[in-house]
């Protein structure tokens, strides 16, 4: 386990790494979102209840997916950072939560897009619709505190600490819809064995999804590259300061 | 065609939805890899500085 971080999370192997896996996620976000959204516009039924508003399940459920999973991705890290001190994972945590947040805002957005005319509501404090609204100002508290400090290292700390209480809301949200009675209907596609959903609209779903989350590792992976060299950055003209100091 | 793009009378719902998740995932990788160039611009800068 640590040999694995001593080789990894060295932030010049990781420039390494990540700068060669980019091209490759880049090029497989185009092709599962380009097919995915052939599929999700062109090539899948209508829903026998909801029409074709069902085709917003193709935006609104993997920008969820990604919301909760850009959280695990902020709460692992600052676990990372609080007992480990690892560099890197302030880092990591500090390029996700942005990410995470915008696709926690374009969960509800779509959600209410859907909503209106499913429900005949735009909003509703549904525990599922409520629970999502927490994840999103947990994001904005966490990017907050990030920069409420002089000292930077306080920021990360104090935002870890957000980040990991935080993490609990991860399963709620994930169950809400089954210990609650909620006008948000409950999951679709993880009663195994048993598929509720279409193949022929779980097929699209499904490229979506995996689309998205190439996605977010090429944007995250990005993100962490431009921070490690934020970092050097700094170091750098901290030592040309003291450079013309002497 | 027209009867595609009225989505069976959910256009006004289905297509802000899309256009926008485009639009913000557009933005993201957009900025990310805008960042990425300004910081490897400016360390190179700096590292011509460094005696």
């Amino acid at each position: 386990m640590s040999s694995f971080f001593d080789r990894y999370a060295n932030p010049t192997r990781f420039m390494r790494l990540a700068t060669a896996v980019v091209p490759w996620t880049a090029a497989a976000t185009l092709l599962l979102l380009g097919s995915g959204l052939y599929f999700a516009l062109f090539d899948s039924p209508a829903d026998y209840q909801q029409g074709e508003s069902v085709r917003i399940m193709y935006v609104h459920v993997p920008s969820a997916w990604l919301a909760m999973a850009g959280y695990s991705t902020v709460a692992v890290a600052s676990a990372f950072a609080l007992i480990w001190k690892h560099p890197l994972a302030d880092l990591v945590a500090r390029a996700a939560s942005p990410v995470g947040a915008c696709f926690a805002l374009l969960c509800l957005v779509t959600g209410s897009l859907w909503g209106k005319p499913m429900w005949g509501t735009w909003w509703a404090w549904d525990a599922r619709l409520t629970s999502v609204l927490i994840l999103f100002f947990l994001y904005l508290g966490h990017m907050a505190l990030l920069n409420a400090f002089d000292d930077a290292a306080r920021g990360a700390r104090a935002a870890a600490i957000l980040a990991l209480a935080g993490f609990v809301n991860v399963p709620v949200i994930k169950f809400s819809v089954d210990w609650w009675n909620t006008l948000h209907q409950p999951a679709s596609v993880s009663k195994m064995g048993m598929p509720s959903i279409d193949p022929r609209m779980l097929l699209p779903l499904m490229l979506m999804a995996v689309g998205y989350t190439c996605f977010y590792v090429t944007v995250l992976l990005l993100r962490v590259k431009g921070e490690i060299l934020s970092a050097k950055i700094r170091a750098l003209r901290l030592s040309l300061m003291q450079v013309a100091n002497q | 065609m027209n009867n595609y793009f009225s989505m069976g009378g959910y256009a006004a719902f289905v297509w802000p939805a899309y256009a926008l998740s485009a639009l913000v995932m557009i933005g993201l990788a957009v900025t990310a890899w805008w960042n990425l160039r300004v910081r490897e611009r400016d360390l190179a800068k700096l590292r011509d500085q460094l005696p």
